[in-house]
């Protein structure tokens, strides 16, 4: 692992979709082995980022280096876990099916199946503990079910840097509880980087050690204790916040 | 009695010979390549959620015959140059058109009516009008079945070729696209293939009945089983009892072909899933009768 570079770099980065600036003046590290959540209110270019580093967008200014290299799509070290999928597209497939098409569906030729492709299937199956219900469309798992899935697709390169797009929305509490430690896992035994975009902090407070923060126009990179604080996060959800730090780390909640 | 009666002969003709006369074994071979390729096809159609699109395409042929015939030329050659400039146009309307429907169903309607007026301006030949709204298997001319030959292989191959990168683009296009596969490409090049094997379609089936043949097959064998080689091949092999049960009935009963083989096909797609659900306990997934309804 290139470890003497960060796992992301920007410079003075700025994106435009069409005329609207997104956002600009983005300058940060996030370094390798980090787990950090990405926040910001509605419409301030979570999703924008996480194309950004895909490479799917380019940036109007500054620069983009992902693992060490100027971001471009196609990079197999980075494994993707997309906002909800489509279940008119999706549905009709096996579980399996769409993890083998993380590793072959970028290849000509048909065919998902095949002793070494099920062998890697099975792995990152075993991985996300979802190996019961992979022989079942993917339209009829529960919402839960499907995001593990999406992980083990999205592992299935041995990616470097793992990108989840609100990973945890329309799950219930355990739900959100159950991802957020799969996740931890993953980052904490296979040394992967971890950037996770998310409208609620309260069920990553306990093991994500930075955030990125969009703020103002402009993305921020800083760990916890010095970002998770009341007058930071009153000032992103622009509604009053309260931190209240507890024994297992901290909680926030609304207040009037 | 149907075909005999076409065929207007004054010896009595059984259907032995009948299926062995010329006109035949070219409604047979064009049928059989045009089922098998109908059923790749449609799985896609499907999966990209463009079943309205398939209609469309059609519709848009239709003028595309129509004027051929107007200015002297054969009408296939217009309804495949039309159904292609269709299917181009639909790819680059995109995914992102609001009221993709609304603009599908208007240019559909505008098309048709155009259809209309150069049929009136021209109308040389009196059947062309049934012909291209209702297909006419037995009309198919062994120039025709050979320039199919070389659209469903041609098609057959690069689907072949593209099979697993246009999967992915398919069902998860988002991730597909980070991942370096050309969705752009392949949606273009999907679209193009669709429209071409809709053209040759529409010749066995006609504009009306397109969506029997293209996307009630696979709409029966998506609810059948989730793997995709075997999607395929079942809706390709609905697709080939739909059109040999037409040939082959209609030399007996006065019905035309057209109606038996949308007959065959419905009912595959009304009784083939209860027979399964008969057959043992499989599970029945919701999500694709919600494609199929879609």
């Amino acid at each position: 692992m290139l470890s003497t570079s960060p796992a992301v770099r920007l410079t003075d980065t700025s994106v435009r979709r069409g005329r609207r600036m997104i956002w600009s003046g983005a300058t940060f590290d996030v370094p390798t082995g980090s787990f950090a959540a990405v926040i910001g209110p509605n419409g301030a270019g979570k999703s924008t980022l996480i194309n950004l580093l895909l490479g799917g967008l380019k940036p109007a200014s500054g620069t983009v280096e992902v693992l060490g290299s100027p971001a471009e799509t196609g990079n197999p070290r980075i494994g993707l876990v997309p906002q909800n999928r489509s279940l008119d597209h999706a549905g009709s497939i096996l579980c399996r099916d769409l993890v083998a098409l993380g590793l072959v569906g970028t290849r000509w030729g048909i065919g998902l199946r095949g002793p070494d492709l099920a062998a890697a299937v099975d792995d990152v199956l075993t991985a996300v503990d979802a190996q019961d219900y992979a022989h079942l469309r993917f339209g009829d798992v529960s919402g839960g079910q499907q995001k593990r899935i999406s992980i083990a697709q999205a592992l299935i390169t041995k990616p470097d840097m793992l990108l989840l797009d609100e990973p945890l929305a329309g799950l219930d509490l355990s739900g959100q509880v159950d991802i957020v430690e799969l996740v931890h896992h993953i980052n904490h035994d296979r040394g992967v980087t971890v950037l996770f975009v998310t409208h609620d902090l309260n069920p990553l407070l306990a093991h994500i050690d930075s955030l990125v923060y969009l703020i103002d126009g402009t993305p921020r990179f800083g760990n916890v204790d010095d970002v998770v604080d009341s007058g930071l996060l009153t000032r992103l959800y622009g509604t009053p916040v309260q931190v209240t730090r507890t024994a297992d780390g901290c909680v926030f909640t609304r207040t009037e | 009695m149907f075909i005999a009666t076409l065929v207007n002969s004054t010896q009595t003709q059984t259907g032995l010979s009948l299926l062995t006369s010329p006109f035949m074994i070219n409604a047979l071979i064009a049928g059989t390549l045009i089922a098998i390729a109908s059923g790749a096809i449609g799985y896609f159609v499907l999966l990209r959620d463009l079943p309205f699109a398939t209609h469309a395409v059609a519709h848009i042929g239709f003028p595309g015959a129509t004027l051929a015939v107007l200015v002297g030329a054969t009408p296939v050659v217009g309804l495949v140059a039309a159904c292609a400039a269709g299917g181009i146009a639909i790819g680059a309307m995109g995914h992102r058109a609001r009221n993709r429907e609304v603009v599908t169903g208007t240019v559909l309607a505008f098309a048709t009516g155009l259809g209309l007026l150069f049929n009136s301006l021209g109308s040389a030949q009196s059947g062309l009008l049934t012909n291209l709204l209702f297909g006419n298997i037995l009309a198919i001319t062994t120039a025709q079945v050979v320039a199919f030959t070389a659209i469903v292989l041609v098609v057959l191959v690069v689907l072949a070729a593209t099979g697993r990168k246009l999967l992915f683009a398919s069902v998860d296009p988002d991730v597909a696209a980070a991942r370096g596969v050309n969705t752009r490409a392949l949606s273009a090049m999907f679209l193009l293939a669709m429209s071409l094997i809709i053209a040759i379609s529409v010749t066995v089936v006609g504009v009306l009945l397109i969506f029997a043949l293209l996307v009630t097959p696979a709409a029966t064998a998506i609810r059948l089983t989730a793997r995709p080689t075997r999607v395929i091949a079942i809706a390709s092999g609905i697709a080939l009892v739909s059109v040999w049960g037409g040939l082959i009935i209609a030399t007996y009963q006065p019905w035309p072909p057209s109606f038996v083989i949308t007959t065959i096909a419905c009912v595959a797609w009304i009784a083939l899933p209860q027979l399964m659900k008969l057959r043992g306990p499989v599970a029945a997934p919701d999500i694709v009768t919600h494609i199929a309804s879609s």
